[in-house]
Protein backbone atom coordinates (compact mmCIF):
# COMPACT_ATOMS: atom_id res chain seq x y z
CA UNK A 1 0.00 0.00 0.00
CA UNK A 2 1.12 3.52 -0.68
CA UNK A 3 1.42 6.05 2.14
CA UNK A 4 -1.84 7.70 1.18
CA UNK A 5 -3.65 4.33 1.06
CA UNK A 6 -2.33 3.47 4.52
CA UNK A 7 -3.68 6.72 5.92
CA UNK A 8 -7.09 6.20 4.31
CA UNK A 9 -7.18 2.63 5.60
CA UNK A 10 -6.27 3.72 9.15
CA UNK A 11 -8.94 6.44 9.16
CA UNK A 12 -11.63 4.10 7.83
CA UNK A 13 -10.67 1.43 10.34
CA UNK A 14 -10.79 3.92 13.22
CA UNK A 15 -14.25 5.06 12.09
CA UNK A 16 -15.37 1.45 11.78
CA UNK A 17 -14.24 0.77 15.36
CA UNK A 18 -15.94 3.90 16.70
CA UNK A 19 -19.17 3.26 14.81
CA UNK A 20 -20.96 0.88 17.23
CA UNK A 21 -20.48 3.39 20.07
CA UNK A 22 -22.04 6.21 18.05
CA UNK A 23 -25.18 4.56 16.69
CA UNK A 24 -28.03 2.46 18.09
CA UNK A 25 -27.85 -1.30 18.47
CA UNK A 26 -30.17 -1.68 15.51
CA UNK A 27 -27.90 0.41 13.28
CA UNK A 28 -24.92 -1.57 14.57
CA UNK A 29 -26.72 -4.74 13.52
CA UNK A 30 -27.27 -3.22 10.06
CA UNK A 31 -23.56 -2.42 9.76
CA UNK A 32 -22.76 -5.98 10.79
CA UNK A 33 -24.83 -7.07 7.82
CA UNK A 34 -22.89 -4.63 5.61
CA UNK A 35 -19.69 -6.43 6.62
CA UNK A 36 -21.35 -9.80 6.02
CA UNK A 37 -22.48 -8.74 2.55
CA UNK A 38 -19.05 -7.28 1.84
CA UNK A 39 -17.52 -10.73 2.41
CA UNK A 40 -20.16 -12.38 0.23
CA UNK A 41 -19.63 -9.81 -2.53
CA UNK A 42 -15.88 -10.20 -2.35
CA UNK A 43 -16.41 -13.91 -2.95
CA UNK A 44 -18.63 -13.29 -5.95
CA UNK A 45 -16.27 -10.62 -7.26
CA UNK A 46 -13.32 -13.04 -7.19
CA UNK A 47 -15.35 -15.34 -9.44
CA UNK A 48 -17.18 -12.89 -11.70
CA UNK A 49 -15.11 -9.72 -11.59
CA UNK A 50 -11.62 -11.25 -11.59
CA UNK A 51 -12.14 -14.61 -13.26
CA UNK A 52 -15.00 -13.72 -15.62
CA UNK A 53 -17.30 -16.55 -14.54
CA UNK A 54 -20.79 -15.18 -14.00
CA UNK A 55 -22.90 -16.55 -11.18
CA UNK A 56 -26.60 -15.93 -10.73
CA UNK A 57 -26.76 -18.45 -7.93
CA UNK A 58 -24.40 -17.33 -5.21
CA UNK A 59 -27.31 -17.04 -2.83
CA UNK A 60 -27.15 -20.85 -2.75
CA UNK A 61 -23.65 -20.83 -1.27
CA UNK A 62 -24.70 -18.13 1.17
CA UNK A 63 -27.56 -20.42 2.19
CA UNK A 64 -25.32 -23.47 2.54
CA UNK A 65 -22.99 -21.46 4.78
CA UNK A 66 -25.91 -20.14 6.83
CA UNK A 67 -27.46 -23.58 7.27
CA UNK A 68 -24.10 -25.15 8.12
CA UNK A 69 -23.68 -22.67 10.96
CA UNK A 70 -27.27 -22.97 12.15
CA UNK A 71 -27.32 -26.78 12.12
CA UNK A 72 -23.95 -27.02 13.87
CA UNK A 73 -25.05 -24.61 16.58
CA UNK A 74 -28.59 -25.90 16.96
CA UNK A 75 -28.13 -29.68 16.67
CA UNK A 76 -24.53 -30.20 17.71
CA UNK A 77 -23.92 -27.38 20.13
CA UNK A 78 -20.87 -26.14 18.27
CA UNK A 79 -19.78 -22.63 19.38
CA UNK A 80 -20.66 -19.92 16.83
CA UNK A 81 -17.08 -19.00 15.97
CA UNK A 82 -16.18 -22.62 15.21
CA UNK A 83 -18.95 -22.86 12.60
CA UNK A 84 -17.18 -20.43 10.27
CA UNK A 85 -14.30 -22.67 9.16
CA UNK A 86 -16.73 -25.57 8.73
CA UNK A 87 -19.15 -23.47 6.67
CA UNK A 88 -16.18 -22.23 4.61
CA UNK A 89 -14.88 -25.76 4.03
CA UNK A 90 -18.31 -27.12 3.08
CA UNK A 91 -18.80 -24.31 0.55
CA UNK A 92 -15.25 -24.64 -0.77
CA UNK A 93 -15.98 -28.25 -1.65
CA UNK A 94 -19.50 -27.52 -2.92
CA UNK A 95 -18.23 -24.65 -5.08
CA UNK A 96 -15.35 -26.71 -6.47
CA UNK A 97 -17.70 -29.58 -7.36
CA UNK A 98 -20.15 -27.20 -9.01
CA UNK A 99 -17.25 -25.50 -10.80
CA UNK A 100 -16.14 -28.74 -12.49
CA UNK A 101 -19.17 -29.22 -14.76
CA UNK A 102 -19.48 -25.43 -15.08
CA UNK A 103 -16.13 -25.48 -16.91
CA UNK A 104 -17.96 -26.52 -20.05
CA UNK A 105 -20.26 -23.51 -19.84
CA UNK A 106 -19.46 -19.95 -20.83
CA UNK A 107 -21.17 -16.62 -20.38
CA UNK A 108 -24.94 -16.81 -20.55
CA UNK A 109 -24.99 -20.61 -20.30
CA UNK A 110 -23.05 -20.46 -17.06
CA UNK A 111 -25.48 -17.77 -15.90
CA UNK A 112 -28.36 -20.16 -16.52
CA UNK A 113 -26.68 -23.09 -14.78
CA UNK A 114 -25.92 -21.02 -11.69
CA UNK A 115 -29.44 -19.58 -11.81
CA UNK A 116 -30.74 -23.15 -11.69
CA UNK A 117 -28.65 -23.72 -8.56
CA UNK A 118 -29.89 -20.55 -6.91
CA UNK A 119 -33.51 -21.20 -7.71
CA UNK A 120 -33.57 -24.86 -6.69
CA UNK A 121 -31.68 -24.77 -3.40
CA UNK A 122 -34.37 -23.05 -1.26
CA UNK A 123 -36.80 -25.81 -2.23
CA UNK A 124 -34.30 -28.54 -1.41
CA UNK A 125 -33.95 -26.99 2.06
CA UNK A 126 -37.66 -27.56 2.56
CA UNK A 127 -37.42 -31.23 1.57
CA UNK A 128 -39.08 -33.18 4.37
CA UNK A 129 -36.42 -35.89 4.64
CA UNK A 130 -33.91 -33.20 5.63
CA UNK A 131 -36.34 -31.65 8.11
CA UNK A 132 -34.62 -33.28 11.04
CA UNK A 133 -31.64 -30.99 10.44
CA UNK A 134 -33.01 -28.07 8.48
CA UNK A 135 -36.26 -27.53 10.36
CA UNK A 136 -38.12 -27.56 7.06
CA UNK A 137 -40.19 -24.50 6.19
CA UNK A 138 -39.91 -23.27 9.79
CA UNK A 139 -36.14 -22.97 9.59
CA UNK A 140 -33.88 -22.82 12.64
CA UNK A 141 -33.74 -20.21 15.37
CA UNK A 142 -30.32 -19.71 16.95
CA UNK A 143 -29.26 -17.63 19.91
CA UNK A 144 -27.14 -14.55 19.64
CA UNK A 145 -23.69 -15.00 21.21
CA UNK A 146 -22.75 -13.02 24.30
CA UNK A 147 -19.50 -11.07 24.36
CA UNK A 148 -16.68 -13.18 25.84
CA UNK A 149 -14.20 -12.32 28.63
CA UNK A 150 -16.83 -10.15 30.36
CA UNK A 151 -16.38 -7.39 27.79
CA UNK A 152 -18.71 -4.46 28.42
CA UNK A 153 -20.34 -4.64 25.00
CA UNK A 154 -23.88 -5.32 23.89
CA UNK A 155 -24.49 -8.50 21.89
CA UNK A 156 -24.86 -6.43 18.71
CA UNK A 157 -21.65 -4.53 19.37
CA UNK A 158 -19.73 -7.71 20.07
CA UNK A 159 -21.04 -9.40 16.92
CA UNK A 160 -20.12 -6.31 14.91
CA UNK A 161 -16.51 -6.45 16.13
CA UNK A 162 -16.34 -10.20 15.63
CA UNK A 163 -17.57 -9.79 12.05
CA UNK A 164 -15.19 -6.89 11.49
CA UNK A 165 -12.19 -9.01 12.49
CA UNK A 166 -13.29 -11.90 10.28
CA UNK A 167 -13.90 -9.49 7.38
CA UNK A 168 -10.48 -7.85 7.80
CA UNK A 169 -8.81 -11.26 7.77
CA UNK A 170 -10.68 -12.42 4.69
CA UNK A 171 -10.04 -9.16 2.84
CA UNK A 172 -6.35 -9.37 3.68
CA UNK A 173 -6.18 -12.94 2.33
CA UNK A 174 -8.06 -11.98 -0.83
CA UNK A 175 -5.79 -9.01 -1.42
CA UNK A 176 -2.73 -11.27 -1.15
CA UNK A 177 -4.25 -13.75 -3.55
CA UNK A 178 -5.37 -11.22 -6.13
CA UNK A 179 -2.20 -9.17 -6.35
CA UNK A 180 0.03 -12.20 -6.84
CA UNK A 181 0.60 -14.95 -9.37
CA UNK A 182 -2.81 -16.54 -8.90
CA UNK A 183 -4.67 -13.23 -9.18
CA UNK A 184 -2.93 -12.48 -12.47
CA UNK A 185 -3.82 -15.96 -13.70
CA UNK A 186 -7.50 -15.34 -12.85
CA UNK A 187 -7.55 -12.11 -14.84
CA UNK A 188 -5.59 -13.64 -17.72
CA UNK A 189 -8.20 -16.40 -18.01
CA UNK A 190 -10.97 -13.79 -17.98
CA UNK A 191 -9.29 -11.68 -20.68
CA UNK A 192 -8.08 -14.43 -23.03
CA UNK A 193 -8.41 -18.08 -22.03
CA UNK A 194 -6.46 -19.46 -25.00
CA UNK A 195 -3.51 -17.16 -24.43
CA UNK A 196 -3.68 -17.96 -20.71
CA UNK A 197 -3.24 -21.65 -21.49
CA UNK A 198 -0.38 -20.86 -23.83
CA UNK A 199 1.29 -19.10 -20.88
CA UNK A 200 1.11 -22.37 -18.95
CA UNK A 201 -1.97 -21.65 -16.85
CA UNK A 202 -3.97 -24.78 -16.09
CA UNK A 203 -7.22 -23.00 -16.94
CA UNK A 204 -9.62 -25.76 -15.93
CA UNK A 205 -8.00 -26.31 -12.54
CA UNK A 206 -7.71 -22.60 -11.76
CA UNK A 207 -11.35 -21.97 -12.71
CA UNK A 208 -12.67 -24.81 -10.55
CA UNK A 209 -10.59 -23.80 -7.53
CA UNK A 210 -11.70 -20.19 -8.03
CA UNK A 211 -15.30 -21.35 -7.94
CA UNK A 212 -14.54 -23.12 -4.68
CA UNK A 213 -12.76 -20.13 -3.12
CA UNK A 214 -15.55 -17.82 -4.20
CA UNK A 215 -18.18 -20.10 -2.68
CA UNK A 216 -16.07 -20.37 0.49
CA UNK A 217 -16.13 -16.59 0.97
CA UNK A 218 -19.84 -16.38 0.32
CA UNK A 219 -20.45 -19.38 2.60
CA UNK A 220 -18.53 -17.83 5.50
CA UNK A 221 -20.59 -14.68 4.95
CA UNK A 222 -23.74 -16.83 5.08
CA UNK A 223 -22.66 -18.33 8.40
CA UNK A 224 -21.94 -14.88 9.87
CA UNK A 225 -25.26 -13.63 8.51
CA UNK A 226 -27.13 -16.51 10.16
CA UNK A 227 -25.45 -15.78 13.50
CA UNK A 228 -26.28 -12.07 13.19
CA UNK A 229 -29.91 -12.57 12.13
CA UNK A 230 -30.34 -15.49 14.60
CA UNK A 231 -32.54 -17.29 12.14
CA UNK A 232 -32.37 -19.26 8.91
CA UNK A 233 -35.31 -20.27 6.74
CA UNK A 234 -35.44 -21.40 3.11
CA UNK A 235 -37.27 -18.29 1.95
CA UNK A 236 -34.54 -15.94 3.19
CA UNK A 237 -32.31 -17.34 0.46
CA UNK A 238 -34.44 -17.08 -2.63
CA UNK A 239 -33.12 -16.20 -6.08
CA UNK A 240 -33.53 -12.52 -5.30
CA UNK A 241 -30.58 -12.77 -2.91
CA UNK A 242 -28.36 -14.04 -5.74
CA UNK A 243 -29.45 -11.20 -8.01
CA UNK A 244 -28.82 -8.74 -5.18
CA UNK A 245 -25.23 -10.00 -4.88
CA UNK A 246 -24.72 -9.49 -8.59
CA UNK A 247 -26.12 -5.95 -8.30
CA UNK A 248 -23.73 -5.38 -5.40
CA UNK A 249 -20.56 -6.28 -7.28
CA UNK A 250 -21.53 -4.30 -10.38
CA UNK A 251 -22.47 -1.18 -8.36
CA UNK A 252 -19.43 -1.54 -6.12
CA UNK A 253 -17.06 -2.16 -9.01
CA UNK A 254 -16.13 -5.36 -10.81
CA UNK A 255 -12.64 -6.71 -10.16
CA UNK A 256 -12.18 -4.40 -7.20
CA UNK A 257 -11.56 -5.41 -3.60
CA UNK A 258 -12.87 -2.19 -2.07
CA UNK A 259 -15.80 -2.37 -4.48
CA UNK A 260 -17.20 -5.21 -2.34
CA UNK A 261 -17.62 -2.78 0.56
CA UNK A 262 -19.33 -0.09 -1.54
CA UNK A 263 -21.61 -2.70 -3.05
CA UNK A 264 -22.49 -4.00 0.42
CA UNK A 265 -23.42 -0.51 1.63
CA UNK A 266 -25.62 -0.17 -1.44
CA UNK A 267 -27.49 -3.46 -1.10
CA UNK A 268 -27.96 -2.97 2.64
CA UNK A 269 -29.13 0.64 2.71
CA UNK A 270 -30.61 1.60 -0.65
CA UNK A 271 -33.62 -0.76 -0.33
CA UNK A 272 -34.22 0.63 3.20
CA UNK A 273 -34.03 4.22 2.01
CA UNK A 274 -36.33 3.41 -0.90
CA UNK A 275 -38.76 1.88 1.58
CA UNK A 276 -38.74 5.00 3.70
CA UNK A 277 -39.31 7.24 0.69
CA UNK A 278 -42.26 5.33 -0.64
CA UNK A 279 -44.13 2.55 1.05
CA UNK A 280 -46.19 2.03 -2.10
CA UNK A 281 -43.43 1.54 -4.65
CA UNK A 282 -40.02 1.06 -2.96
CA UNK A 283 -38.75 -1.07 -5.84
CA UNK A 284 -39.54 1.66 -8.33
CA UNK A 285 -37.34 4.01 -6.29
CA UNK A 286 -34.68 1.32 -5.98
CA UNK A 287 -34.82 0.86 -9.76
CA UNK A 288 -34.36 4.56 -10.41
CA UNK A 289 -31.39 4.75 -8.02
CA UNK A 290 -29.90 1.65 -9.64
CA UNK A 291 -30.20 3.12 -13.12
CA UNK A 292 -28.72 6.35 -11.82
CA UNK A 293 -25.67 4.55 -10.42
CA UNK A 294 -25.14 2.49 -13.56
CA UNK A 295 -25.46 5.59 -15.71
CA UNK A 296 -23.22 7.87 -13.64
CA UNK A 297 -20.67 5.28 -12.50
CA UNK A 298 -20.38 2.75 -15.31
CA UNK A 299 -17.26 1.22 -13.70
CA UNK A 300 -18.93 1.02 -10.29
CA UNK A 301 -18.24 3.16 -7.25
CA UNK A 302 -14.66 1.86 -7.02
CA UNK A 303 -14.07 2.67 -10.70
CA UNK A 304 -15.56 6.13 -10.23
CA UNK A 305 -13.28 6.86 -7.27
CA UNK A 306 -10.27 5.58 -9.23
CA UNK A 307 -11.08 7.86 -12.16
CA UNK A 308 -11.73 10.88 -9.94
CA UNK A 309 -8.37 10.34 -8.20
CA UNK A 310 -6.56 10.01 -11.51
CA UNK A 311 -8.16 13.24 -12.76
CA UNK A 312 -7.28 15.04 -9.54
CA UNK A 313 -3.68 13.87 -9.76
CA UNK A 314 -3.38 14.93 -13.41
CA UNK A 315 -4.78 18.34 -12.51
CA UNK A 316 -2.32 18.77 -9.67
CA UNK A 317 0.60 17.90 -11.93
CA UNK A 318 -0.47 20.51 -14.46
CA UNK A 319 -0.48 23.33 -11.94
CA UNK B 1 19.45 -33.43 -34.10
CA UNK B 2 16.95 -30.62 -34.67
CA UNK B 3 15.38 -28.98 -31.61
CA UNK B 4 11.95 -29.40 -33.15
CA UNK B 5 11.01 -32.03 -35.68
CA UNK B 6 7.67 -32.23 -37.37
CA UNK B 7 7.15 -35.57 -39.07
CA UNK B 8 4.27 -36.52 -41.29
CA UNK B 9 1.74 -34.25 -39.58
CA UNK B 10 -1.77 -34.30 -41.05
CA UNK B 11 -4.82 -32.36 -39.87
CA UNK B 12 -8.32 -32.60 -41.30
CA UNK B 13 -11.24 -30.32 -40.57
CA UNK B 14 -14.25 -32.30 -41.69
CA UNK B 15 -13.45 -33.09 -45.31
CA UNK B 16 -10.86 -30.33 -45.66
CA UNK B 17 -7.22 -31.31 -45.49
CA UNK B 18 -5.46 -28.49 -43.65
CA UNK B 19 -2.11 -30.26 -43.34
CA UNK B 20 -1.06 -33.26 -45.39
CA UNK B 21 1.97 -35.18 -44.16
CA UNK B 22 4.17 -32.18 -43.44
CA UNK B 23 7.72 -32.92 -42.25
CA UNK B 24 10.63 -30.63 -41.46
CA UNK B 25 13.11 -29.93 -38.70
CA UNK B 26 14.14 -26.72 -36.97
CA UNK B 27 17.86 -26.85 -36.14
CA UNK B 28 18.78 -25.59 -32.70
CA UNK B 29 19.74 -21.91 -32.69
CA UNK B 30 18.38 -21.20 -36.17
CA UNK B 31 15.64 -18.98 -37.53
CA UNK B 32 13.34 -20.95 -39.78
CA UNK B 33 10.77 -19.14 -41.89
CA UNK B 34 7.51 -20.87 -42.72
CA UNK B 35 5.86 -19.35 -45.78
CA UNK B 36 2.98 -20.02 -48.10
CA UNK B 37 -0.11 -18.36 -49.53
CA UNK B 38 -3.23 -17.79 -47.44
CA UNK B 39 -4.78 -21.04 -46.34
CA UNK B 40 -1.57 -22.99 -46.88
CA UNK B 41 -1.73 -24.40 -43.35
CA UNK B 42 0.90 -22.31 -41.59
CA UNK B 43 -1.24 -21.19 -38.67
CA UNK B 44 -2.78 -24.67 -38.44
CA UNK B 45 0.71 -26.04 -37.95
CA UNK B 46 1.38 -23.44 -35.24
CA UNK B 47 -1.80 -24.40 -33.51
CA UNK B 48 -0.73 -28.04 -33.58
CA UNK B 49 2.53 -27.04 -31.93
CA UNK B 50 0.58 -25.22 -29.20
CA UNK B 51 -1.79 -28.20 -28.95
CA UNK B 52 -4.79 -26.04 -29.85
CA UNK B 53 -5.59 -28.50 -32.63
CA UNK B 54 -5.07 -32.24 -32.42
CA UNK B 55 -2.96 -33.91 -35.14
CA UNK B 56 -4.71 -36.72 -36.99
CA UNK B 57 -1.44 -38.43 -37.78
CA UNK B 58 2.29 -37.87 -37.54
CA UNK B 59 4.33 -36.66 -34.63
CA UNK B 60 5.90 -33.48 -33.31
CA UNK B 61 9.03 -33.98 -31.25
CA UNK B 62 10.58 -31.17 -29.22
CA UNK B 63 13.93 -31.86 -27.62
CA UNK B 64 13.39 -35.61 -27.79
CA UNK B 65 9.86 -35.51 -26.42
CA UNK B 66 6.58 -35.90 -28.29
CA UNK B 67 4.35 -32.89 -27.85
CA UNK B 68 1.22 -34.86 -28.64
CA UNK B 69 1.05 -36.20 -25.12
CA UNK B 70 1.62 -32.83 -23.47
CA UNK B 71 -1.48 -30.84 -22.39
CA UNK B 72 -1.91 -27.31 -23.75
CA UNK B 73 -0.89 -25.67 -20.52
CA UNK B 74 2.25 -27.80 -20.36
CA UNK B 75 3.78 -26.50 -23.59
CA UNK B 76 5.14 -23.25 -22.13
CA UNK B 77 7.00 -25.03 -19.34
CA UNK B 78 8.79 -27.26 -21.89
CA UNK B 79 10.30 -24.11 -23.37
CA UNK B 80 8.03 -23.23 -26.28
CA UNK B 81 6.74 -19.67 -26.37
CA UNK B 82 4.50 -18.12 -28.98
CA UNK B 83 2.87 -14.98 -30.27
CA UNK B 84 -0.48 -14.89 -32.04
CA UNK B 85 -1.40 -13.70 -35.49
CA UNK B 86 -4.10 -11.26 -34.36
CA UNK B 87 -2.72 -10.49 -30.90
CA UNK B 88 -3.93 -12.40 -27.87
CA UNK B 89 -3.01 -10.03 -25.08
CA UNK B 90 -4.80 -9.72 -21.75
CA UNK B 91 -6.42 -6.47 -22.75
CA UNK B 92 -7.59 -5.09 -19.45
CA UNK B 93 -4.20 -5.67 -17.84
CA UNK B 94 -1.16 -3.43 -18.02
CA UNK B 95 1.94 -4.10 -20.09
CA UNK B 96 3.80 -5.13 -16.95
CA UNK B 97 1.03 -7.47 -15.81
CA UNK B 98 0.93 -9.13 -19.22
CA UNK B 99 4.64 -9.81 -19.02
CA UNK B 100 4.29 -11.07 -15.44
CA UNK B 101 1.66 -13.59 -16.63
CA UNK B 102 4.25 -14.71 -19.17
CA UNK B 103 6.35 -15.96 -16.25
CA UNK B 104 3.53 -18.11 -14.91
CA UNK B 105 5.14 -21.35 -16.05
CA UNK B 106 8.45 -20.42 -14.39
CA UNK B 107 6.90 -19.80 -10.99
CA UNK B 108 5.19 -22.19 -8.61
CA UNK B 109 3.14 -20.66 -5.81
CA UNK B 110 -0.51 -21.77 -5.80
CA UNK B 111 -3.74 -20.62 -4.20
CA UNK B 112 -2.86 -21.56 -0.65
CA UNK B 113 0.56 -19.93 -0.58
CA UNK B 114 -0.72 -16.87 -2.41
CA UNK B 115 -3.40 -16.39 0.23
CA UNK B 116 -0.86 -16.35 3.03
CA UNK B 117 2.00 -14.82 1.06
CA UNK B 118 4.87 -16.16 3.17
CA UNK B 119 8.38 -14.72 2.54
CA UNK B 120 9.05 -17.33 -0.15
CA UNK B 121 6.14 -16.08 -2.24
CA UNK B 122 7.12 -12.44 -1.73
CA UNK B 123 10.62 -13.34 -2.93
CA UNK B 124 9.25 -15.15 -5.97
CA UNK B 125 7.14 -12.07 -6.76
CA UNK B 126 10.19 -9.82 -6.47
CA UNK B 127 12.24 -12.00 -8.82
CA UNK B 128 9.34 -12.13 -11.27
CA UNK B 129 9.06 -8.33 -11.23
CA UNK B 130 12.79 -7.94 -11.84
CA UNK B 131 12.69 -10.30 -14.83
CA UNK B 132 9.68 -8.43 -16.21
CA UNK B 133 11.46 -5.11 -15.77
CA UNK B 134 14.46 -6.42 -17.71
CA UNK B 135 12.17 -7.39 -20.60
CA UNK B 136 10.43 -4.01 -20.47
CA UNK B 137 13.86 -2.44 -20.97
CA UNK B 138 14.91 -4.92 -23.66
CA UNK B 139 11.81 -4.18 -25.74
CA UNK B 140 11.83 -0.45 -24.94
CA UNK B 141 8.44 -0.47 -23.25
CA UNK B 142 9.43 1.70 -20.24
CA UNK B 143 7.17 4.60 -21.21
CA UNK B 144 4.05 2.45 -21.39
CA UNK B 145 4.91 -0.18 -18.75
CA UNK B 146 1.93 0.64 -16.53
CA UNK B 147 -0.57 1.48 -19.26
CA UNK B 148 -3.38 -0.88 -20.15
CA UNK B 149 -2.43 -2.74 -23.32
CA UNK B 150 -5.79 -2.09 -24.99
CA UNK B 151 -4.94 1.63 -25.14
CA UNK B 152 -1.64 1.13 -27.00
CA UNK B 153 -0.90 1.28 -30.74
CA UNK B 154 -0.85 -2.02 -32.60
CA UNK B 155 2.91 -2.07 -33.13
CA UNK B 156 3.53 -1.56 -29.41
CA UNK B 157 1.08 -4.31 -28.53
CA UNK B 158 3.07 -6.65 -30.77
CA UNK B 159 6.21 -5.83 -28.80
CA UNK B 160 4.31 -6.52 -25.57
CA UNK B 161 3.29 -9.91 -26.89
CA UNK B 162 6.89 -10.67 -27.76
CA UNK B 163 8.01 -9.62 -24.28
CA UNK B 164 5.32 -11.82 -22.73
CA UNK B 165 6.50 -14.81 -24.77
CA UNK B 166 10.13 -14.16 -23.79
CA UNK B 167 9.19 -13.91 -20.11
CA UNK B 168 8.73 -17.70 -20.06
CA UNK B 169 12.39 -18.11 -21.08
CA UNK B 170 11.52 -20.24 -24.11
CA UNK B 171 14.10 -22.17 -26.07
CA UNK B 172 11.87 -22.19 -29.13
CA UNK B 173 9.94 -19.07 -30.06
CA UNK B 174 6.99 -19.36 -32.43
CA UNK B 175 6.16 -16.06 -34.11
CA UNK B 176 2.88 -15.99 -36.01
CA UNK B 177 3.04 -13.16 -38.56
CA UNK B 178 4.90 -10.69 -36.38
CA UNK B 179 5.03 -8.14 -39.23
CA UNK B 180 1.32 -8.04 -40.02
CA UNK B 181 -0.15 -4.61 -39.42
CA UNK B 182 3.25 -2.97 -39.01
CA UNK B 183 4.45 -0.11 -41.21
CA UNK B 184 7.58 -0.24 -43.36
CA UNK B 185 9.96 1.12 -40.73
CA UNK B 186 8.54 -1.07 -38.00
CA UNK B 187 9.10 -4.15 -40.18
CA UNK B 188 12.74 -3.23 -40.63
CA UNK B 189 13.19 -2.77 -36.90
CA UNK B 190 11.37 -6.06 -36.22
CA UNK B 191 13.84 -8.01 -38.35
CA UNK B 192 16.77 -6.59 -36.42
CA UNK B 193 14.94 -7.19 -33.14
CA UNK B 194 14.21 -10.87 -33.85
CA UNK B 195 17.80 -11.54 -34.89
CA UNK B 196 19.11 -9.59 -31.91
CA UNK B 197 16.97 -11.50 -29.46
CA UNK B 198 17.91 -14.82 -31.02
CA UNK B 199 21.63 -14.02 -30.75
CA UNK B 200 21.38 -12.59 -27.26
CA UNK B 201 19.19 -15.23 -25.69
CA UNK B 202 20.36 -18.18 -27.80
CA UNK B 203 16.85 -18.97 -29.00
CA UNK B 204 15.55 -21.01 -31.88
CA UNK B 205 12.87 -19.21 -33.87
CA UNK B 206 10.09 -20.56 -36.06
CA UNK B 207 8.53 -17.72 -37.96
CA UNK B 208 5.32 -17.68 -39.98
CA UNK B 209 5.29 -14.63 -42.18
CA UNK B 210 3.72 -13.17 -45.30
CA UNK B 211 6.23 -10.40 -45.55
CA UNK B 212 8.68 -12.02 -47.98
CA UNK B 213 11.57 -9.62 -47.67
CA UNK B 214 11.51 -9.98 -43.87
CA UNK B 215 11.47 -13.79 -44.03
CA UNK B 216 14.19 -13.95 -46.64
CA UNK B 217 16.43 -11.49 -44.80
CA UNK B 218 16.35 -13.04 -41.34
CA UNK B 219 15.75 -16.77 -41.88
CA UNK B 220 18.57 -19.26 -42.28
CA UNK B 221 16.17 -21.81 -43.68
CA UNK B 222 12.74 -21.53 -45.24
CA UNK B 223 9.95 -24.09 -45.55
CA UNK B 224 7.13 -23.36 -48.01
CA UNK B 225 3.65 -24.82 -47.68
CA UNK B 226 0.79 -24.82 -50.14
CA UNK B 227 -2.60 -26.49 -49.71
CA UNK B 228 -1.29 -28.19 -46.58
CA UNK B 229 1.73 -29.78 -48.27
CA UNK B 230 5.37 -28.89 -48.09
CA UNK B 231 6.40 -27.70 -51.54
CA UNK B 232 9.91 -26.41 -50.92
CA UNK B 233 12.61 -26.32 -48.26
CA UNK B 234 16.10 -24.84 -48.20
CA UNK B 235 18.02 -21.63 -47.78
CA UNK B 236 16.16 -18.43 -48.72
CA UNK B 237 18.11 -18.25 -51.97
CA UNK B 238 17.26 -21.84 -52.94
CA UNK B 239 13.60 -21.50 -52.08
CA UNK B 240 13.20 -18.25 -54.00
CA UNK B 241 14.27 -20.04 -57.16
CA UNK B 242 11.92 -22.97 -56.61
CA UNK B 243 9.52 -23.21 -59.54
CA UNK B 244 6.69 -24.73 -57.50
CA UNK B 245 6.84 -21.89 -55.00
CA UNK B 246 6.85 -19.25 -57.71
CA UNK B 247 3.82 -20.91 -59.19
CA UNK B 248 2.05 -21.08 -55.85
CA UNK B 249 2.50 -17.37 -55.30
CA UNK B 250 2.05 -16.04 -58.81
CA UNK B 251 -0.35 -18.60 -60.29
CA UNK B 252 0.20 -20.96 -63.19
CA UNK B 253 0.38 -18.16 -65.78
CA UNK B 254 3.73 -16.92 -64.48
Amino acid sequence: MSRRQRIVFAVVLALACALPFLVSNYRTFQFTLVLVYAIALLGLNILTGYNGQISLGHGAFYAIGAYSAAILMDRFGVPYWATLPVAGAVCLVAGFLFGLPALRLEGLYLALATFALGVSLPQLLKYHHFEKWTGGVQGIVITKPDPPFGLALSQDQWLYFFTLVVALGLFWLARNLLRGRVGRALMAIRDHPIAAEAMGIHTAMVKSITFGVSAMYTGIAGALGAIAVQFVAPDSFNIFLSITFLIGIVIGGLASITGALYGALFIQFVPNIADELSKAAPWAIFGVVLIGFVYLLPAGVAGGIRMALARWRAKRQNI
Amino acid sequence: MPLLSVSGVSVHFGGVVALDGVSFGVPSGSILGLIGPNGAGKTTLFNCLSRLYPCDSGDIVFDGRSLLRVPRHGIAALGIGRTFQNLALFRSMTVRENILVGRHCRTRSGFFRNFLRPPGVAREERETSEKAQALIRLLELEAVADARVASLPFGTQKRVELARALAAEPRLLLLDEPASGLNHEEVGALGALVRGIRDRLGLTVLLVEHHMSLVMSISERVVALNFGRKIAEGTPAEVQRDPELIQAYLGSGA
